[in-house]
């Protein structure tokens, strides 16, 4: 198990390296200006320019200022060029409220996914396996942003229900537990909304594995033992359908992340797809890069943690 | 020489298996529901883009401004309604359709275009080629796909050309691993280590021998690719870089509408149903497709 973390973690860092020069490559090999100021801004003066290009190193050849950007973003002196402040520190305040959100839509997903999945394989062929196949692709595709307006609409209009940023504004909370359930309140509907794709994708995959499972003979001897069908189906069949779900937990963080920009700008939730997004629209090529790099390191850990995860429920999985 | 008779002897032409699963395909009744939906706005584009490509615009002009009608409910004039322009939303949606499904098909042309490319030289020729590749492909995988989608469009700058292309190059690296992993089974199969013994190039093998064996779950990656183009060119109007105004989209018209969204519903409702209900046909037929394909029967 080591030696798999080991190797693993190698392999990653190879990865890291591939995806630190796609994406260094994306955000400066595209056309346009790098100043925050614009082109043919007059009252900018060459020497200006001159000090822009030399402080973000942008008069270097482009493997040098690769070399450079990568150098700062490991000593932590990689700056944003919008508001000069590290890069680093931009991104890692967005830390928790990402991983909040993403971890909340993953507990989502896995409990409904979970339920429409075991639903749809228990009555396969009948009308509720069709009903729950129907529900999954329609949250698949559903585009979260209209979802979301329509939600909101009535949500706002219905119930004066607060919806904006992580907590709701100029409220002093009596204590922790009622600031705490604030947040939670918050974090709720995004996560949901986010959640969606995932409960589909997770449903089907349950769906096909539970049907192998449930032709066994263990859950013919479960069932002959007069054990109730809710214990067959999620003590007997799902223990052993379940493992390519988590392991697929991993593959499924790109897709949260990047879809999170739509919901995290429509909801103000300061996450790392907000930044992300204003770093797109400011052309803030430093933490562009960083970014991705942070992103992908997180998806690599997920991967990681979910293939330990899968080792853990399942015994027959060795990790090699 | 009744030998050879013998060996030569035809065996009865049994049904291709296209045609079996195009039978299976056919017997589901929600697979013929979603594709009459899909060539109901397949129709319904095709024919608005041909009458403004002649000069007749049903049932008005989408770009035609008034802004007297602004922000209009739906009525019988305008049976869906008016933008903030005073622009009638049905026009609006039906020039937006042929704009969605071009997305939707281009975007999986490129992206299954790459991936077979990828996938099949990765999985024919094995050994280093198969592992730079395959790491590219996971390296890949680990950008957030909508994320790296909107990063490169908005620094390329929003256009039609760029939106497919983006879409395309970036969502290919489903395709490959399933190309890939259909190679490593067909490759071992005794017809191509048949077709190689007998000296033909890899290019004849990979179109003749193996790609033909792949196509359903090829082409079932394919119908499921379409509602996510359109859907991630949705995602990208709605933060504003779609496809540029005043060429109207369906997710563009959402992103306009999102204003007045409290007062105007009509601008949210209709554009984001007809994403709804054209994405659930293609991903519906996709799933019947492979259902089709996958049933042994």
């Amino acid at each position: 198990m080591t030696s798999f973390i080991i190797r693993r973690l190698a392999l990653s860092a190879v990865l890291l390296f591939i995806i630190s020069i796609i994406s260094f490559f994306i955000v400066t090999l595209t056309p346009g200006s790098p100043y925050p100021w614009g082109e043919l801004n007059p009252k900018i003066s060459a020497e200006v320019k001159a000090n822009f290009r030399k402080k973000f190193h942008l008069d270097r050849p482009l493997h040098e200022q690769y070399a450079l950007i990568m150098r700062d973003l490991f000593t932590g002196n990689l700056r944003s060029i919008k508001d000069d402040r590290p890069v680093m520190s931009r991104i890692l305040e967005r830390l928790p409220a990402t991983v909040a959100l993403n971890l909340t839509s993953i507990v989502i997903s896995l409990s409904f996914g979970t339920l429409l999945g075991v639903t749809a394989a228990r009555y396969s062929g009948h009308w509720q396996d069709a009903l729950s196949s129907f529900i999954a692709f329609l949250f698949i595709a559903l585009p979260g942003f209209w979802i979301t307006y329509m939600v909101v609409i009535a949500l706002v209009k219905g119930f004066g229900v607060p919806i904006l940023g992580t907590n709701s504004y100029g409220i002093e909370f009596p204590n922790g537990l009622a600031s705490g359930l604030d947040t939670l309140w918050h974090l709720l509907l995004p996560a949901t909304i986010l959640a969606l794709g995932g409960i589909a994708s997770q449903s089907r995959y349950l769906r096909a594995t539970m049907i192998e499972s449930l032709r066994e003979d263990y859950i013919r001897t479960a069932r002959s033992k007069g054990l109730a069908e809710e214990v067959v189906l999620y003590k007997h069949a799902l223990r052993n359908s379940i493992r390519p779900i988590i392991a697929g937990i991993g593959m499924v963080l790109p897709a949260l992340i990047g879809g999170a920009v739509v919901i995290e700008t429509i909801f103000a939730y300061p996450a790392m797809g907000r930044l992300g997004y204003e770093a797109v629209l400011e052309r803030d090529y430093p933490t562009l890069v960083a970014l991705n790099f942070v992103v992908a390191a997180l998806v690599l850990l997920g991967n990681l943690i979910s293939d330990l995860l899968s080792a853990a429920v399942d015994p027959r999985v060795r990790l090699e | 020489m009744p030998g050879i008779t013998t060996s030569q002897s035809e065996t009865p032409v049994s049904k291709s298996s296209g045609s079996r699963v195009l039978r299976r395909f056919r017997s589901n009744p929600v697979a013929i529901a979603s594709v009459v939906v899909i060539l109901i706005f397949a129709f319904t584009a095709g024919g608005t883009f041909l009458l403004s490509a002649t000069g007749h615009d049903w049932p008005s002009n989408p770009n035609l401004t008034n802004l007297e009608l602004k922000l209009l409910p739906p009525s019988s004039q305008h049976w869906l309604g008016t933008d903030n322009l005073g622009r009638d939303v049905l026009s609006r949606m039906l020039h937006g359709a042929s704009i969605s499904l071009t997305v939707g098909l281009i975007a999986v042309a490129v992206s299954l275009g790459i991936g077979m490319v990828v996938g099949a030289i990765a999985g024919y020729f094995g050994g280093i080629i198969d592992q730079i590749l395959m790491r590219a492909v996971d390296a890949l995988l680990c950008f957030p796909t909508f994320f790296l989608i909107l990063t490169v469009v908005a620094l390329l700058g929003p256009s039609l050309l760029n939106i497919v292309i983006v879409i395309g190059l970036v969502s290919w690296t489903g395709t490959a691993r399933l190309v890939r992993s259909e190679f490593l089974t067909l490759r071992e199969t005794e017809y191509v280590k048949g077709a190689r013994v007998l000296g033909q190039n890899a290019w004849h093998i990979i179109t003749r021998h193996i790609l033909p064996n792949a196509a359903a779950p090829i082409l079932v990656t394919a119908v499921l690719g379409i509602p996510d183009a359109i859907l991630s060119e949705a995602g990208l109007s709605f933060l504003g870089f779609g496809v540029q105004p005043p060429q109207a989209t369906w997710g563009n018209i959402i992103a306009d509408g999102k204003t007045y969204l409290l007062d105007a519903w009509w601008l949210n409702l209709f554009p984001g149903l007809a994403i709804l209900i054209a994405s659930l046909s293609f991903y519906l037929a996709g799933d019947a497709l492979r259902e089709a394909a996958e049933s042994r029967s």
